[in-house]
């Protein structure tokens, strides 16, 4: 497979044709935050907060495959302070509420808002009413805590290749639906499955929780990122 | 769910052979049977199609025209754009609810009619129009709302409604429509001598990388408002490895102020058809497919017609111009109401039957576009263009226009000037021109390019219509002396606020948090911290959105910040560095009034 040279922030980096920018970068040990995007899902460009800058022109790490001579611009005040300022509008366009999120300590969200050192978004909050579904026999689907990051679309589907979650509605309105039936027939390892795609604490999982104590969780220790730059 | 609606499902579904790519037509046909797409239809479509109930649900509630409720028996769909609001719509409005007897946004108590807001129609020469079940009323007043009330009450077929029809195309026996052309100037490139069959006769004579070079040599830019060079789009498509090509025309004008291809689709159909032949033929391409935004269902019958007629001719179908072995024909798609689906790769999903959601690029459409097959999208007037060229040579049309804008372009004309329509000016024309041909010399304002163009004042009317300085896509809106410049950028915030697709972050809350910011300003509770904030804010969002939606929907923020920021600053309170946007005296004055009570609460100016 041939070897592709490219630079991000002045470091020299290798990539395999084929791989997006965020996918060499991890390769190289530079970390780009990403929230929509997840291993061995589809990248759906959703959040932009993997947004990075080529020859002037900004463009999201998870969608944009490596070019040779590349010179990605990703560690930047200005592009650091809109990537914070997406963490800020996720923040103020749901309801959020980490003290009491069985997510916490897990949450990418709540680990990229420490990792920006967000105190109080800039943006004032939009309080939206947004629902709570305790249909699922196995998730309960908070729609307060949900980004519409889609992991949950992309990665979680009926034998038969059904989308079991899916996006409904537009623009400012738009919600992570289910089909009932199959939603319904979800088993035990999907519903973990769902709840460990979740990036925040919309999917969770019934009848079990709190498995790690506060203190011990992913974040708890580590910024998100942190392990990426540390190697 | 009755069986007589499940059976009346079915007979849809089956109609369109249980085809998913032809979803929106299953949901569009349900919708007129019913009146609504209710859960329950939901679940019977996915059920018959073997679809994820979410995912039939998620197209649903996608698009404008399709609703989970009940929309009446005649729905009213009144544009709320900005020149349907400078001509009188909030009497029209008013006029619609009070005869009718109920709100916009829900339908009468019987289930009769139901009245929605609606953004721009195409109609923006003929302000304040309506659609009632796909049929447009244009130029509407009060009483002309009262008596349209009246007859669908009386249970009137809505055509019938119609009292008179439009000029030209309009006038026939298969659009029979009061839209009116307002043809107000015509330009050698579309509107010149056309006799149909001749271009396609002309390209299919010439190899198709030729037919190429002469698009090349034309210097044409799309017409469409990005402006990508079509030479270039046809050659990467025609070289790009496929099994199948597809020729895919945008008509699916939805830029707030534009309607010149609502005139091109009624006056030059054929002129249009041939072009994507050309295009066809430019890029091996057997089938075309021509998108209509579903405000224009009412040329569909029409348009259908001049399809067949172009079949007789040879023009389209088996050996297309003459040309043996060279196999093209176009189908009509039809869209259901969303802005997103100009932007042509959510226009490619949209026509497979999915939410117009834009795609992630690369691959671009000419390499991965309809089916994931190489697919050419360009704007109705770009094909129109293309047929064009190719009769008159790429030397000829470079003629027109600048070194960097090559031609002519149809300008969609409104707002506050005597003569508003259309008009084909040859590129590098000055806004001040314009003004004088249009009769709107009085502008404070000129919306070029619509809400996603920019906004100038007297000071830039010297400016030139083109690529490379005011670029359009067609939309061209004069506002007069007398208008509220911010009400407008309001109005097209809340346009863009309902059209974003959701899928990305900046776009989708981005564009709610501007529009609040902005009514803050409006309200007088804005600082000077507030239009520094506004301006950051427009940055990100532009810089860090998806797709050209959220790319260019704070414009009309930030272009009136840069043109007219006195009237930001007259707004904000400039002795203090933060306003409280709550004011507690004015909340509780309603309830102290009830109660007989003087407000005891600080009265902070």
């Amino acid at each position: 497979m041939s070897e592709i040279k490219f630079t991000i922030d002045g470091k020299e980096c290798t990539a395999r044709a084929g791989q997006t920018i965020v996918e060499a970068a991890s390769s190289s040990g530079v970390y780009i935050p990403t929230l929509c995007n997840y291993d061995g899902l589809k990248p759906a460009g959703a959040c932009r907060i993997c947004t990075v800058s080529v020859a002037g022109r900004n463009m999201a790490a998870c969608t944009t495959p490596v070019a040779s001579g590349m010179m990605v611009e990703n560690n930047t005040p200005e592009i650091n302070d809109m990537r914070k300022s997406i963490i800020e509008m996720l923040f103020v366009e749901g309801n959020h509420m980490c003290p009491v999120c069985e997510k916490s300590g897990n949450c990418e969200l709540q680990a990229l808002a420490y990792r920006y050192l967000m105190l109080a978004p800039r943006f004032p909050y939009l309080w939206p009413r947004r629902s709570v579904d305790a249909s699922i026999p196995k998730l309960y689907k908070d729609g307060n805590r949900c980004i519409q990051c889609l992991r949950c679309v992309r990665g979680i589907t009926a034998a038969d290749g059904r989308k079991v979650f899916g996006l409904v509605d537009r623009g400012g309105r738009v919600r992570i639906g289910h089909d009932p039936e199959l939603a319904a027939s979800l088993g035990e390892e999907q519903a973990k499955r769902a709840m460990e795609l979740c990036p925040v604490g919309s999917l969770i999982r019934k009848g079990v929780g709190y498995a790690v104590p506060i203190g011990k969780r992913k974040y708890d220790g580590t910024p998100i990122g942190g392990e990426l730059e540390r190697a | 769910m009755g069986n007589n609606v499940s059976s009346k499902i079915k007979s849809i579904v089956d109609k369109y052979g249980g085809d998913r790519g032809r979803m929106l037509d299953i949901i569009r046909d349900v919708q007129e049977e019913l009146r609504c797409v209710s859960d329950e239809s939901v679940s019977e479509i996915a059920g018959m199609m073997n679809l994820s109930r979410v995912d039939v649900d998620g197209v649903v509630t996608f698009y404008h025209f399709f609703s989970k409720t009940p929309v009446g028996k005649y729905s009213v769909y009144l544009n709320n754009g900005v020149t349907a609001v400078m001509n009188g719509r909030a009497a029209v409005a008013k006029a619609f609810a009070e005869a009718a007897g109920t709100a916009f946004g829900g339908t009468t108590a019987d289930g009769s009619i139901g009245l929605f807001d609606t953004s721009c129609i195409g109609m923006n020469d003929q302000e304040p129009a309506a659609l009632i079940n796909g049929i447009v009323f244009t130029r509407l007043t009060p009483d002309r709302a009262k008596s349209l009330v009246a007859g669908m009450k009386a249970g009137k077929k809505v055509a019938e409604l119609v009292e008179e029809f439009g000029d030209g195309a309009n006038q026939s026996d298969l659009i029979r429509s009061m839209v009116r052309n307002n043809i107000r100037r015509k330009g050698p490139v579309l509107f010149g001598d056309f006799t149909s069959g001749d271009s396609i006769k002309k390209a299919v004579a010439m190899k198709p990388v030729d037919v190429i070079e002469q698009m090349k040599i034309s210097n044409i830019r799309g017409r469409g408002g990005a402006g990508f060079p079509t030479g270039m789009k046809w050659e990467f498509c025609g070289k790009a490895k496929a099994g199948k090509r597809y020729v895919v025309c945008n008509a699916d004008e939805g830029e707030p102020g534009t309607f010149k291809d609502r005139v091109i689709l009624t006056e030059l159909p054929h002129l249009l058809f041939e072009g994507m032949a050309v295009g066809g033929y430019a890029v091996g391409a057997e089938e075309g497919i021509l998108y209509l935004r579903a405000e224009y269902l009412y040329l569909r019958e029409y348009l259908q017609d001049v399809l067949g007629k172009l079949r007789e001719k040879n023009v389209l179908g088996k050996n297309a111009g003459g040309k043996s072995g060279f196999n093209f024909d176009i189908t009509i798609k039809i869209g259901a109401g969303a802005y997103i689906c100009g932007e042509e790769s959510a226009l490619i999903e949209s026509a497979e039957g999915r939410r117009g959601e834009p795609r992630n690029r690369p691959p671009f459409p000419v390499e991965a576009g309809y089916l994931n097959q190489p697919t050419t999208v360009n704007n109705v007037e770009t094909y129109c263009a293309a047929a064009r060229i190719i009769i008159e040579g790429g030397e000829w049309f470079r003629k027109f226009g600048t070194n960097q804008s090559a031609g002519t372009k149809l300008l969609s004309v409104s707002g506050d000037c005597k003569k508003p329509g259309i008009y084909e000016i040859e590129f590098g024309t000055t806004v001040q021109t314009l003004l004088e041909m249009v009769e709107g010399r009085t502008a404070k304002a000129v919306q070029i390019g619509g809400p996603s163009g920019a906004c100038v004042g007297k000071k830039d009317f010297g400016h030139r219509i083109g690529y490379e300085d005011l670029s359009t896509g067609g939309s061209v809106i004069v506002i007069g002396p007398d208008r509220d410049l911010l009400q407008i950028v309001k109005n097209f915030m809340e346009f863009f606020v309902e059209e974003s697709c959701g899928w990305c972050v900046p776009c989708r809350a981005g564009n709610v948090l501007l529009l609040n910011k902005l009514e803050k300003v409006m309200d007088g509770h804005g600082t000077m911290a507030d239009i520094k904030e506004l301006e950051s804010w427009c940055l990100t969002v532009k810089s860090m959105s998806r797709c050209g939606l959220g790319q260019t929907s704070p414009n009309p923020i930030q272009t009136t910040l840069k043109n007219f920021r006195e009237i930001y600053e007259a707004k904000v309170r400039k002795d203090v560095d933060y306003a409280t946007e709550f004011d507690l005296s004015r909340a509780v004055k309603a309830s102290c009034e009830a109660a007989g009570r003087i407000p005891n609460v600080h009265e902070e100016h």
